[in-house]
């Protein structure tokens, strides 16, 4: 008797085990637990929050640059206004800060090559899980922002780019989003120049963002405007970036 | 025989040859164990999800596809004599992996280039995003749960009473005779049955102080957010590759420990001990008096 209620134990666990495992991927398209499961994320960006709001990534010395920087996502926009911009090595291209700040400001590459710039040296995470280390040098996103002055309700930056990624129906303009922490963080910048050289195409050319503290999809790359929001809704399908609308987390510091 | 028949009397093991049932497992152990389990399968299925997006590892601070220099593992597939097959290198050893690493059978029969089998990730299909959602949830239930069982332990003295092996017992005449009777597969009978034996002690304090902490920290150490607030961890395991390396590496011993774990709970009397886990009851035989 107690033989088989053994053997019945083991069955039912084995049993149990089996339904576990071909139930699996219902779990992973359960809205309900998703959402209850994408709450770790608020989880995570409150915690790193609290420990470090304002802590410095680390930085590098230039020995350690990568001679080899993987190029990653979008190698080259194929749209013909990038196109067009390339062709005359971007002297027409324009950064539009519009939204919600006071004065809107329309910025060339050379404006933005005479402001006061940062150089680092950083470590780029792919959310694949490779890192690669490079040195960037431009203007900080928030000097630009003071200069256009945010209205009191604004909450987060969007970054606009150039390029559209992804093929078929999938197929939609990358975009970016930080909130006014990391807008302001002294690291984000807008990079026009890479490992001493003017930033190339299949990095961002001519500009894009570093936000050093997440992961690389947050580091939008051919950067065309800012949009200061008071909310993501307007922009994709609304999570705040175009791996955000595809199930990735929002806050990539992890 | 009603369980209830063999709850012990009060009398406890004096009750001489009778068979009695006594409390083993507390309560608060035997729910975080329950929910450690839980955490650490799906930690384990979506972290082979995650690795899958980039299965190669590397030393030092930084590693892609072309720091072939810093890579000291990799699963991939190629393509030789025309048929493709999956492999594991691990430094300059080459083996061929096919059917498990490298190349193996979707869901849907189909074979595919991928680091490890659909069976064994969560999703069985490729979706990072979904899979780093569930690995992020899994990983604060295992820090949470992991804290209450560790200030439930600490307090009450569960962890120095029965987890921490004593002076006396880590002599090597102590190991080397544990070591020979689990060799005969030979356990604790009777009385001797209701605690834990230095194998068990260093393997239980060994998963507990060193593997969890380890693979929670090596975790950490790969977070960019963490990096920045704490860039300390960075300095202990000598930059975030050897982090994200490290993490590989607790996440074998876990499940080496889980896979001895399990087959000794297989060869000691699945049905006690899963009870005991459950119930907290734990029935002992006592040996026949001379």
């Amino acid at each position: 008797m107690t033989l088989s209620r053994r053997g019945l134990f083991g069955f039912g666990g084995a049993a149990a085990g089996g339904l576990l495992l071909s139930g699996c991927d219902s779990l992973a398209s359960n809205a309900k637990l998703k959402a209850i499961v994408q709450s770790a994320e608020g989880a995570s960006e409150r915690w790193q929050r609290l420990i470090g709001r304002d802590a410095l990534a680390p930085e590098f010395s230039t020995a350690d640059i990568s001679a080899d920087f993987k190029v990653n996502g979008t190698r080259e926009p194929s749209g013909a206004a990038y196109q067009a911009h390339k062709a005359v090595n971007f002297a027409d291209w324009r950064l539009a800060v519009t939204g919600l700040v006071n004065n809107p400001l329309s910025l060339s590459l050379a404006d933005l090559r005479r402001l006061p710039s940062r150089t680092q040296v950083t470590r780029h995470d792919c959310v694949e899980g490779w890192s690669a280390i490079g040195q960037w040098t431009g203007p900080q996103l928030g000097l630009i922002l003071r200069a256009a002055g945010l209205k009191t309700n604004a909450r987060y930056v969007v970054f606009r780019c150039a390029d559209t990624y992804g093929s078929g129906p999938s197929a939609s303009d990358y975009y970016e989003s930080v909130d006014l922490i990391d807008a302001f963080h002294p690291q984000t910048i807008l990079a026009h120049t890479m490992n001493g050289a003017p930033l190339d195409v299949g990095h961002g050319a001519p500009i894009r963002a570093r936000v050093e503290r997440q992961l690389g999809y947050k580091h939008a790359k051919y950067v065309t405007g800012l949009d200061v929001v008071a909310s993501l809704a307007g922009h994709g399908r609304g999570k705040g970036g175009y791996w955000e609308d595809r199930g990735y987390e929002w806050y990539a510091g992890i | 025989m009603a369980v209830s028949d063999m709850i012990a009397p009060a009398s406890g093991p004096a009750a001489g040859a009778t068979p009695y049932l006594f409390h083993r497992h507390a309560l608060v152990v035997r729910i975080t164990h329950w929910i450690n389990a839980l955490a650490i399968v799906f930690l384990i299925l979506t972290g082979l999800s995650i690795f899958n997006a980039h299965p190669s590892l590397y030393w030092g601070k930084q590693g892609s596809d072309i720091d072939a220099g810093t890579r000291w593992l990799q699963i991939g597939s190629a393509t030789a004599v025309g048929a493709p097959y999956g492999y594991l290198r691990i430094g300059a050893l080459e083996i061929e992996t096919t059917g498990l690493l490298g190349r193996s059978a979707a869901a849907n029969g189909q074979q595919q280039a991928i680091g490890y089998p659909s069976w064994a990730t969560f999703p069985s299909y490729r979706d990072l995003g979904t899979a780093r959602n569930f690995h992020f949830f899994f990983a604060w239930l295992l820090i949470a749960n992991g804290l209450v069982y560790l200030a439930y332990a600490l307090a009450n003295g569960h962890l120095r009473t029965n987890i921490m092996p004593r002076l006396r017992e880590l002599r090597w005449s102590n190991i080397a005779h544990d070591v020979a009777q689990h060799a005969r597969l030979k356990f604790p009978r009777g009385e001797d049955a209701g605690r834990y034996h230095i194998l068990q002690k260093l393997a239980y304090a060994g998963f507990i102080l060193g593997l969890m902490p380890l693979v929670i920290l090596t975790g950490l150490g790969m977070s960019p957010g963490i990096n920045a607030a704490w860039p300390w961890l960075l300095d202990i395991f000598g930059g975030r590759q050897s982090a994200r390396s490290l993490h590989w590496i607790a996440m074998n011993l876990i499940t080496l420990f889980i896979i001895v774990h399990l087959l000794m709970v297989v060869l000691a009397g699945p049905f006690n001990e899963i009870r005991s886990m459950i119930t907290g009851k734990f029935r002992i035989d006592p040996e026949p008096r001379p």
